[in-house]
């Protein structure tokens, strides 16, 4: 019976020696450890053995079992090892090959520009008004300052409708919208919108293109404020180190009128072909709004006071991301537009 | 404005002081100096050449052999113009002289004839064409007897000068001036300014008693000033009266009208010489013209004038257009004898007008239309006497014919310091402004803590308060003002709902794949209405462009299908773009058309392009109705969205729906007609075009959590054989009403046509979800609902259920 044993052990140890993969070891496994192999067999027969000799048998074939299991399975690790490296194998890949495009698409620059100071000014506490396109000649013109047969209107050729109605050529009169509707009220708004003007299309000129102004109105409203969230604007917008300085102006609906220049933010000031090799580069207009556009809205400029400022967002994004045409802002050509999807911190 | 610097120089002291330096200072206080133009161009070895002998080449017809003294020697120069001629003082570059265009001058042949330096045209000096007199705008320049051979000839020309040129805003017409160019370096520069001394004899005969003058419209014509000067001998005016012009921008004619452009230049009034005798009548009358009235301008063209048109005429026949342009039946010539100076102050609204009508805009109407200044009126006309006198040898008549009821008080303001400082946020010193006001030199008295200001009428832009704070400002330096904060009630500020839900909806759109588009508002009458969701009464300009640009769209998707041509005929076939913008439809209450704003898609080629791995997909109608349905969700109203079939104009009929959102239409979706396809250059493409207003008005529930289920859920699938008219959407709207409540979720997940079905048949396969939150479902209860959709399926649907 020891005999049978011994030899049962070292048949199990070949055959476990011989499997050569995780299936042909099972088989081993099967074969010598399950249910109907001949370890089992033995363990059923030992019935038959005297009393006297079973505890022995029975320990000794409990040893050979845990022996050859025990080895059976430091086999098997080794086999399962050897598979799943035969399988990492086989998958392994060419990581240079493309990756499967994640579809997106983005803003136009335009907007880009727009949304990034409506969100500056957002968090000043001002509010985004907006308004017609087609609007009526008092609000355009008249309400502003420019009544009928004013040579400034000479600077701003209009589509015009009717005698009253045009394409506003300008977002002021949204201003002049919200100061009518505020009835008295103070007012901090910024209003971006689409503008129309009777030029003809070519590189630095576009009958329809882009505005955004802002207007702040309350007691007590200075040209130091305008020229300090000016200040705040341009360094948030074209970079922390950025100066302004303020030039004497016109426009019919601010007295005083001002124009603002950053220092150049490509060469710092030094003179460079962005800034004309002046350092500086116009940025926006701005004022103190003209008293008589207050008191046509129901404002008494005596107590009130208030500035206004307007940009235009194609030459904004002209000067930050170097486009020389205006209009490939019209054009919408997605070779153009699609560059416009990184950040830029 | 051009202003020379050298010309400038005589009313303000501005030696010592660099050209850049001026420029910058006159930038930053007020008035924008564009660029600055250096006359001399670097210009070297110019000088005046005598021209002793002149012959024909002999071996070019059009070549002379001039002879020329130089000062130091006397040389050959070869000399194509045709008005070279011997005994002429003339501008000669010699060898190593280098001309504005790089031209260098060096010693030449010339057909085996040496040539040592050129004989040189205004021109060849960078001066325009238009400007130089016409007797020499052909040819050489023929300098004055004067000139000494062998001396610099910049100097003598008056190109040793740098020209400011002024870019000025419409308030500053007091800048139209050298003397007011004069009052503001004078400021600037904290400096007295000289004006001309105006000085002559006049004769003992009276002007009044040679014209007379009546003015019928005087609300038009308020003043109007007329001198009389005999005896002038018309010629060429003297070269530093031409320099004068030139850096001016001014071409020189003859020494009368030379005096009246060079006055205009200097007072910034405009005025106009007439021939006396070629007036015929001795009377000047101003009035409206005759409807329909005709004169011959200057410039040789016939006009037809309206009733309400200043003219100036004869006493019978117009001869001048007020303000604007004279006659070329009193034009002064060669012959004229006698001149009369027309110095006027007519209405800038009516000469703005009459200029705007006759398409005629000069250096007199541009200043006529911002307003001359009433005190320079007669100033000027003394002023052009005076020079007619001296250079014209002209007999000035004694006194002037003058109508006058112009009113000239200076408008007087008063504003506190306290005022000026609070609005700029300074603490500006009383002395201070008195001291800049005083620069300026505009009248100011301080009076119990006040300003009294009497603005100069020279300066029409001072009116008000707040433009004696400007003047103050731009002279006190805007870089001295603090930079503060506004301090008003604190507000959150922010977007508004909609316009929150407006960055949502293009969010969604970009994050689904689409680039955001940019399109003009403006289109042609064929595509005003094409594809519009809702058509109304147009929108047209009164005066167009072009035909391309007349009318304002109802659509957007016309210029998106554009976008799309362009981008696929440069070779990006596929194209996925949208866009918000607003739609302009009929007429509302207040004259203004509704504005809607609209959102708008189009797609083409192809959708997902991953070739390598056999993914390649190209757009169709699902791929759009899936950004439809994910941006509706986005806003929280995919429940109620609905599509349904429909023909619309330029649309496939087969494959184009509206879009309701609770019944209500909000949109259209479908692809283009193929017909309209091909015309446009494109395959096949998919539009979309939504009421954005219409969607961002609707208020949606708030945004609740919904417990994640607790318990398992059963599925069950569905194989069911419906007639091919059957849409997908019918049968799920059965599947879901019959389901109830334990029903969770129904999907399409099997499409089929074709073999294996019957003719006119499709096979559809759904996959339904039961669940109920509150505990698991018996294998009883779903077989219970399941079976009440299986029954409406085929009771209500006529479907057949397969397997």
């Amino acid at each position: 019976m020891e005999a049978q044993l011994e030899l049962l052990k070292v048949e199990a140890l070949a055959k476990i020696e011989a499997a050569s993969d995780v299936k042909s070891l099972n088989d081993v496994r099967v074969a010598y450890l399950g249910k109907k192999g001949p370890i089992t067999d033995l363990l059923k027969g030992m019935g038959k053995l005297p009393a006297e000799e079973r505890p022995k048998i029975g320990a000794l074939v409990n040893v050979i079992r845990e022996s050859v299991t025990e080895i059976l399975e430091d086999r098997m690790a080794k086999l399962e090892e050897l598979a799943i490296n035969e399988q990492l194998e086989k998958e392994s890949i060419d990581v240079t090959l493309p990756g499967r495009p994640a579809r997106t698409g983005n803003h136009h620059p335009l907007t880009r520009v727009v949304e990034e100071i409506e969100d500056f000014f957002i968090s000043m506490g001002y509010e985004i008004a907006e308004g017609p396109e087609v609007e009526k000649d008092y609000y355009n013109f008249e309400a502003l300052n420019l009544p009928k047969g004013h040579p400034a209107r000479d600077m701003q050729d209009s589509f015009y409708i009717s005698e009253d109605i045009l394409l506003r050529t300008h977002t002021s009169p949204v201003q002049a919208r919200t100061m009518e509707a505020k009835g008295g009220a103070p007012i901090k708004i910024i209003c971006p919108g689409k503008v129309y003007r009777r030029d003809s299309d070519d590189a630095t000129h576009s009958h329809q293109f882009t505005q955004i102004e802002g207007l702040v109105i309350g007691e007590d409203i200075r040209m130091s404020d305008l020229k300090g969230t000016l200040s705040l604007f341009a360094k948030k917008m074209f970079g922390d180190e950025r100066e302004i300085r303020l030039r004497p102006s016109f426009f019919p609906f601010t007295e005083p009128s001002v124009e603002m220049d950053i220092s150049c933010f490509k060469c710092g000031g030094d003179g460079c072909n962005v800034c004309k090799k002046t350092g500086w580069i116009e940025i926006l207009g701005a004022g103190m709004v003209h008293p008589n556009v207050l008191k046509m809205a129901g404002y008494d400029p005596a107590v009130v006071s208030g500035f206004a400022f307007g940009m235009g967002p194609e030459r904004i994004a002209m000067l930050k991301y170097g486009v020389e045409d205006i209009r490939h802002f019209y054009t919408n050509d997605v070779r153009f537009v699609s560059q416009f999807h990184r950040t830029e911190a | 404005m051009l202003v020379s610097t050298k010309w400038l120089s005589e009313y303000v002291n501005i030696e010592g002081i660099a050209v850049a330096d001026l420029a910058e200072k006159i930038t930053r206080s007020g008035i924008e100096v564009d660029s600055i133009i250096d006359r001399s161009h670097d210009m070297t070895n110019v000088v005046v050449g005598y021209v002793v002998e002149c012959v024909k080449h002999p071996e070019a017809d059009k070549l002379n052999i001039c002879q020329v003294d130089v000062g130091e020697e006397t040389t050959q120069i070869i000399c194509g113009a045709s008005n070279v001629a011997a005994g002429q003082k003339v501008i000669v570059a010699r060898p190593g002289a280098v001309l504005p265009g790089g031209m260098k001058i060096k010693k030449a042949k010339l057909r085996g004839e040496e040539s040592n330096g050129m004989i040189c045209s205004l021109q060849e000096l960078a001066i325009e064409g238009k400007l130089v007199p016409k007797a020499y705008a052909e040819g050489i320049y023929v300098l004055p007897e004067s000139a000494v051979p062998g001396s610099d000839a910049l100097p003598l020309l008056g190109l040793d000068d740098q020209v400011l040129e002024f870019d000025l805003t419409p308030n500053r017409s007091d800048a139209l001036s050298m003397i007011g160019v004069a009052y503001e370096v004078g400021a600037i520069l904290s400096q007295g300014i000289q004006l001309p001394e105006i000085t002559y004899t006049a004769s003992n005969e009276k002007a009044e008693d040679m014209l007379k003058l009546r003015i019928d419209a005087k609300e038009d014509n308020p003043m109007y000033v007329a001198k009389v000067v005999k005896n002038v001998k018309v010629e060429a005016s003297p070269l530093w009266l031409q320099n004068r012009l030139m850096a001016a921008g001014v071409r020189p004619h003859n020494n009368v009208v030379d005096i009246t452009n060079f006055v205009l230049m200097e007072y910034g009034q405009p005025l106009h010489a007439f021939d006396y005798d070629r007036l015929e009548t001795g009377e000047i009358a101003v009035r409206l013209a005759e409807q329909g009235e005709k004169i011959t301008t200057l410039d040789d063209a016939e006009r037809t004038l309206e009733a309400h048109q200043l003219v100036i005429t004869n006493g019978k026949e117009p001869v001048a257009i007020a303000g604007v342009m004279g006659g070329l039946n009193t034009e002064v010539h060669d012959g004229t004898t006698t001149v009369v100076i027309e110095s006027a102050y007519f209405a800038p609204g009516s000469v703005r007008r009459t200029s705007r009508e006759l398409g005629l805009r000069s250096d007199a109407s541009t200043r006529f239309e911002k307003g001359v200044d009433p005190n320079r009126v007669e100033a000027a006309a003394e002023r052009a006497a005076q020079l007619m006198a001296e250079i014209a040898g002209g007999e000035v008549l004694a006194g002037s014919v003058i109508v006058d009821e112009l009113d000239k008080t200076p408008v007087r303001i008063t504003v506190s310091p306290d005022y000026i400082n609070n609005r700029l946020g300074m603490k500006i010193p009383l002395e201070e402004m008195l001291a800049i006001l005083d620069g300026l030199q505009i009248p100011t008295e301080a009076v119990n803590g006040k300003l009294i200001i009497d603005a100069p009428t020279r300066r029409q832009d001072l009116r008000i308060q707040e433009d004696i704070i400007e003047e103050i400002a731009r002279m006190y330096g805007y870089d001295l003002i603090p930079m503060t904060l506004p301090v008003t009630e604190s507000t959150p500020g922010g977007l508004s709902p909609y316009q929150s839900k407006r960055r949502t909806v293009r969010a969604f759109l970009e994050g689904a794949g689409l680039y955001q588009a940019l399109t003009y508002s403006l289109t042609s009458k064929e595509q005003a209405q094409s594809y519009a969701l809702e058509t109304a009464p147009v929108t047209e300009l009164l005066m167009p462009m072009s035909e391309d640009r007349s009318i304002l769209r109802q659509s957007l998707i016309p210029h998106l299908l554009e976008a799309a041509t362009y981008n696929v005929a440069r070779r990006m076939e596929s194209v996925a773009l949208y866009e918000t913008g607003s739609v302009f439809l009929g007429e509302q209450e207040d004259g203004l058309p509704q504005e809607v704003e609209h959102v708008a898609a189009v797609i083409t080629g192809k959708w997902v392009d991953h070739a390598w791995q056999a993914e390649t997909k190209s757009v169709d109608f699902f791929v759009l109705k899936g950004i439809v349905e994910g941006m509706m969700d986005s806003l929280g109203l995919v429940e109620g969205l609905s599509f349904e079939q429909t023909v619309l104009d330029g649309m496939h009929p087969g494959r184009t729906a509206n879009i309701f959102q609770n019944g209500k239409r909000i949109g259209l979706i479908g692809q283009i007609h193929p017909t309209e396809q091909k015309k446009r250059d494109l395959k096949n493409t998919y539009v979309m075009e939504m009421n954005l207003a219409k969607i961002l008005a609707i208020e949606t529930d708030e945004l609740l959590y919904v417990p994640v289920p607790r318990f398992p859920s059963s599925s069950r699938d569905i194989a069911l054989v419906v007639s091919s008219g059957t849409s997908a959407g019918m049968l799920r709207d059965v599947i879901r009403s019959a389901g109830g409540k334990l029903l969770k979720d129904v999907r399409l997940f099997d499409l089929y046509e074709g073999d294996n079905v019957e003719e006119g048949k499709k096979s559809l396969a759904f996959s339904l979800t039961y669940a109920d939150p509150e505990r698991t479902l018996t294998d009883e209860e779903v077989v219970k609902a399941h079976g009440k959709v299986l029954n409406a399926l085929t009771t209500e649907a006529g479907a057949l259920l397969r397997g």
